[in-house]
């Protein structure tokens, strides 16, 4: 199969995923018990006026109709009026969305760099007492979900040993310059490290918990591919021309186990991005997984369904860009 | 790493005795409720809110571990939380492992436009963020017991059959199954009594990764206020009662936190340490 095939293939299937998911929140939303109009109506409407209504937002009209106007719309990048604020669904998304990517990358910036030192540690020290502690730590790590982590680092760094902020995305008494939602991109761009700090320190918490699981993983599967290649014949030659141990991991092993790694990570990114959700609740950061959580507590439907299609494309799009990535990067693909 | 097959052994009981010591606790909990909790876990005493644990000053004798801020007991609060999150694993946790797997089998075994339909929803699934999913779904359906379970199996059918599915295509291929063809097995017969055997240690250990799994989901519904009606306590409600109250009762937090913190724990350590003792390769 040659690369372009497997790109033009890749995209189809993405496409079509991405209709599946329309489809089901779809279904999903409209079979929601409780008459959408019923809550937007004052007290005393009458069948009039529901009917108004109702031909307003088209429900008088057949499913699949309903159906075509609406996916119509989403395609046209319009998806609706929020019934709580009044306001364009896609604005109110885009706005939260730099704040849940923010945090999101700082995560996966945690998870590398935690998830690689360990695994070089470990493999450094194989055979060692430490490495058996690495292992279990790993385990730990794996098996204690993101939501878990948050909760114990709101007691360790909020109450035992107060350093950081436990909710906010920033303190509300700063003054902030900004023209773009990405508050610490656009405050470093700024020169504005006062406000960096903040933000950081209000971010720290958040992106540890999301990180840490993530972390184990990578630590993981690194050390096993490290300790692979370790004895491979380049790392034995390396090792007889007198490199150092440590050397012989960072130069040889290194670059020849990054590839697998590298795939497990994009696919883990998208569960890490799905956690944000309930993590952004945790510590009441403004990103786009506390609005979902208060518009399904309001019953605010057209935000819902604006929140979950606008994660499924983040997702399908990561996805998508492991998957390329990898079609490139890897040389048995490449040249086939 | 000289016995390194010692090694993974040893590791692997000591895995399996404590986390199977700590679920067997949790169960005793869940069962004996009634008999063991000290307190009523409803009754409320506005005399006696927020009471410290018993080795702190002002502890009052029967509040093992303190109260929340309606005086309600956090130690038999936590023991008949425990029904909620032991219903939830055993029920949600089968359920997702028999649909899922099954769907997997088939999809792995039959091939075709069986396994093109399958996996194209799998795909589907996957796109969405599961706690979104979850609370989406508990909107729709609306709270209780029977909307928190129904809407795990809706969500998480999909891990089992990604596993069981690779798993199944993997076992196809091998010799015993093409020597079964040849002795004239049916292909039902070949799917349920020669791969299905082989693809069961890792439908066990999923199953128990599943019931920590289900378990967290529950506690997170409860968290956002999603889950179940307040007449029964959950460990996830008392978290979020014990957030809002960090700073003036730390133990109304911690308490339930460790119990779901070791809960879950021990549900992953236990499909693992079941994992490394019957797999073959270890073995």
């Amino acid at each position: 199969m040659t690369l372009l095939r497997l790109i033009l293939e890749r995209l189809l299937t993405t496409l079509i995923t991405l209709f599946g998911v329309a489809v089901i929140v779809f279904v999903v939303i409209r079979v929601v018990p409780g008459n959408p109009i019923a809550m937007m109506l004052p007290p005393g409407a009458t069948d009039a006026d529901i009917d108004r209504l109702k031909a307003l937002y088209g429900l008088d009209k057949s499913i699949a109709q309903q159906f075509l106007i609406w996916f119509g719309n989403v395609l046209h990048g319009d998806f609706g009026t929020s019934i709580t604020t009044r306001q364009p669904v896609l604005s109110l998304v885009l706005d939260r969305l730099p704040a849940t990517l923010e945090l999101s990358v700082m995560a996966l910036v945690i998870a590398v760099v935690i998830g690689v030192t360990l695994a070089i540690l470990g493999t450094r020290l194989r055979g060692h007492r430490a490495e058996a502690g690495i292992d279990v730590a790993n385990g730990i790590g794996l098996s204690v979900p993101d939501f878990l982590w948050g909760l114990a680092l709101i007691l360790l760094f909020g109450v035992i040993w107060p350093v950081f902020q436990i909710s906010g995305r920033v303190s509300p008494r700063l003054e902030l310059p900004f023209t773009s939602q990405f508050y610490l991109f656009e405050s470093i761009l700024r020169l504005r490290f006062d406000l960096t700090a903040d933000l950081l320190s209000h971010m720290f918490m958040p992106a540890l918990a999301l990180a840490l699981p993530l972390a184990a993983i990578i630590s993981q599967l690194l050390k096993q591919s490290l300790k692979e290649t370790v004895n491979l014949d380049y790392s034995v030659l390396a090792r007889t021309k007198g490199y150092s141990e440590t050397r012989v991991i960072l130069s040889e092993a290194l670059p020849n186990s990054i590839l697998p790694t590298l795939t497990l990570v994009g696919v883990q990114f998208t569960f890490l991005i799905g956690g944000t959700i309930i993590v952004e609740r945790l510590f009441s950061y403004e990103g786009l997984g506390n609005m979902a959580i208060d518009a399904v507590v309001n019953r605010d439907l057209p935000l819902i369904q604006g929140i979950v299609i606008l994660f499924a494309i983040l997702f399908t799009f990561v996805n998508l860009t492991v998957d390329m990535t990898y079609a490139v990067l890897n040389p048995k693909l490449r040249h086939a | 790493m000289l016995d390194g097959r010692g090694l993974i052994r040893r590791r692997a009981g000591a895995r399996l005795w404590l986390s199977g010591l700590w679920l067997t606790v949790f169960v005793l909990a869940a069962v004996l409720a009634p008999l063991i909790s000290p307190q009523d876990p409803l009754a409320q005493d506005l005399m006696l809110e927020r009471l410290p644990p018993a080795w702190v000053a002002g502890s009052e004798p029967g509040y093992w571990l303190g109260t929340d801020s309606l005086g309600r007991d956090v130690l038999s609060r936590i023991i008949y939380g425990a029904q909620v999150a032991l219903a939830v694993a055993l029920v949600a946790g089968l359920a997702t492992c028999l649909i899922g797997s099954a769907l997997g089998l088939v999809a792995g075994f039959y091939r075709g436009w069986a396994d093109r339909i399958i996996s194209r929803i799998v795909d589907i699934w996957m796109a969405f963020p599961p706690v979104l999913f979850a609370i989406l779904l508990i909107a729709v359906l609306g709270t209780g017991l029977t909307s928190v379970i129904l809407a795990i199996v809706i969500i998480d059918w999909t891990r089992f059959c990604r596993v069981v599915r690779a798993e199944t295509l993997n076992q196809s291929k091998m010799d015993y199954v093409h020597s079964a063809k040849v002795a004239g097995f049916t292909r039902l017969r070949t799917l349920l009594s020669e791969i299905l055997p082989n693809v069961l240690p890792v439908i066990v250990a999923l199953l128990t990764l599943e019931m920590g799994i289900a378990v967290i989901v529950e506690a997170i519904l409860s968290f956002v206020n999603l889950s179940i009606s307040t007449d029964q306590p959950t460990w996830g409600g008392m978290i979020a009662e014990g957030r809002t109250s960090i700073h003036q009762a730390w133990w109304v937090l911690v308490f339930p936190l460790i119990a779901l913190f070791f809960t879950v724990l021990s549900f992953a350590q236990f499909g693992e340490g079941l994992r490394e003792r019957f797999d073959p390769v270890l073995r």
